[in-house]
């Protein structure tokens, strides 16, 4: 059953980006543990008001897990402790009353940190600008089965369309890698008749822009995949180095 | 060049430097475990494994190999500390699925290099090093022995516990480096789906696991047959 519970709330608070951060310490009383981890910081960021201090900044927009906005690093993991989900869907019963709960941003240096628990991850929109699309004139809405796709190829398309760029990926990775998202990216339009067409270009494109923008080369340790809210898969890993290979002794 | 400047590039640098590397413990192993079968057999291979030019062009592409594998695992792991920012987090969760042998293979690897110097030292060093200068002795111990009779360069050094204790401690490092990094180099080169991952992962250790308990075998049956 779902109770109030008292916690103990350790934020990382930082000015801007420059600026030095440090850790604030805030007891949070009465919080019920149906509610989600965002509401939680709603409260607690009320509280900080009513006292005539700065609210903590912290990213969200949908509240159910299909933006990708919301972030934090929650007890040493990307959206908390349960599996599966993102922070606006993960609920304060996974946590015991009288719990010390650590929150920090996501840090990586592709990911500079904006204000508090808020970062930049711009750099994802560049990886996609960079060739994550199919640049042709689609039209009206064609019919369902006007291009027949393998079911297999459908499902791992979607698999990896899943993927809603919260960049927990590359926060979770000690080489700080993006190489979870970037294949994912990849692989939604290289398994489809009408991605397939430009995927040597697009692999090449959007790795040589992961890699200008400094992350990480990719060791297989798999911290990704076991973060990822949406459990996107490590095999799309194997699968864009299997496109860039090839695209690359193409040339 | 994309082999120098892209990640990918760079990965299957690594991991083709590494398969080459395994395949040379694989046969080292196996010459190995002729020794506990037959000492002459043993020491027909390291004579013919002696100063000749075939053998010493092995070993330059071998040391090639190694010096590749250990500059590009420098240069990675320069540029992922630097990519993954200088702050670190506070709080630090190693998540189920994740091999601790994944997230320590540099250090891994150093140990391995380190015992590498020591081995060097003991083997190459006094045989075919020794060799190439021109000796047909060398000092081992209070005698002198050939630089190409390795049966008893093995029942010298085995026989010393210490020894034994160190190069054990040795094939564990190896094992951990092996266990990851045999599907590791798999996946980059990219022969990997959801079915494969698994059994590449499963024959990483099955692999590691032989490849070790073959060196272990040997180390240990000589200083058992020294003690008895
Ligand atoms: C007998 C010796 C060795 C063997 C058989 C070996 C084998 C391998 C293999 C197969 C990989 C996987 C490559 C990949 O994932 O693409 C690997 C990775 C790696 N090795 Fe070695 N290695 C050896 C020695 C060393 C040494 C001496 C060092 C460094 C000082 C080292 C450091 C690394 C690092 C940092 C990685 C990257 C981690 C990764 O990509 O998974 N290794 N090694
Ligand atoms: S792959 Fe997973 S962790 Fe990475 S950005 Fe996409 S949803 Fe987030
Ligand atoms: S706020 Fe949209 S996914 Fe969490």
């Amino acid at each position: 059953m779902d109770k109030n519970i008292n916690i103990t709330l350790k934020v990382w608070r930082q000015k801007g980006p420059k600026e030095k951060g440090a850790f604030e310490t805030y007891k949070l009383n009465n919080v019920s543990q149906g509610s989600s981890f965002l509401e939680m910081l709603d409260v607690l960021n009320e509280q900080l008001v009513n006292e005539g201090k700065e609210p903590v900044a912290f990213d969200h927009d949908c509240r159910e897990g299909i933006c990708g906005m919301c972030s934090l690093y929650i007890n040493g993991h990307p959206h908390g402790p349960d599996s599966a989900v993102t922070t606006c869907q993960l609920h304060m019963r996974k946590f015991d009353d009288g719990a010390t709960i650590t929150v920090e941003p996501w840090r990586s240096a592709g990911f500079p940190v904006i204000r508090d628990l808020m970062v930049d991850r711009y750099a994802y929109d560049k990886i996609i600008q960079a060739g994550g699309f199919v640049s042709v004139n689609t039209g009206g809405i064609p019919d369902a089965n006007a291009i027949p796709i393998p079911k297999k190829d459908a499902d791992l398309a979607m698999d990896a369309a899943a993927c809603i760029g919260c960049g927990a990926c590359a926060a979770a990775c000690k080489n700080g890698s993006a190489m979870l998202f970037v294949s994912a990216k990849v692989s939604q339009l290289a398994l489809l008749p009408q991605g397939k067409i430009e995927a040597a270009r697009r692999a090449k494109a959007m790795v040589a822009k992961m890699d200008e923008l400094g992350f990480g080369n990719c060791t297989n340790t798999r911290s990704c995949e076991a973060e990822c809210p949406k459990e996107v898969s490590i095999s799309n890993i194997a699968r864009l180095n299997r496109e860039y290979i090839a695209a690359k002794l193409q040339d | 060049m994309w082999l120098l400047n892209s990640s990918i590039g760079r990965k299957l640098i690594m991991s083709i430097s590494g398969v080459f590397l395994i395949l040379f413990l694989l046969f080292h192993a196996s010459m190995n475990v002729a020794a506990v079968f037959s000492e002459e057999a043993y020491n027909a291979i390291c004579s013919f494994l002696g100063a000749n030019w075939y053998a010493v062009a092995a070993t330059l592409v071998l040391a090639a190999g190694f010096l590749i594998h250990i500059i590009y695992a420098i240069w990675l792991t320069l540029l992922n500390r630097k990519a993954r920012g200088s702050d670190r987090y506070a709080v630090n969760v190693r998540p189920k699925n994740v091999e601790w042998a994944s997230q320590n293979m540099f250090i891994l690897g150093l140990i391995v290099v380190g015992f590498l110097g020591l081995h060097f030292t003991q083997f190459w060093y006094k045989m075919m090093f020794a060799e190439l200068m021109g000796h047909h002795e060398v000092a081992l111990g209070s005698g002198m022995v050939s630089p190409q009779d390795g049966a008893a360069f093995i029942r010298y050094y085995f026989s010393n516990i210490i020894v034994v204790a160190l190069y054990l401690v040795w094939y564990v490092a190896l094992w951990f480096h092996l266990t990851h990094g045999f599907w590791s180099a798999i996946q980059t080169i990219g022969w990997s789906n959801g079915i494969w991952l698994k059994r590449w992962q499963a024959i990483s250790n099955i692999f590691a696991t032989l490849i070790c308990l073959a060196f272990a075998f040997v180390t240990i049956f000589f200083y058992l047959k020294s003690i008895l």
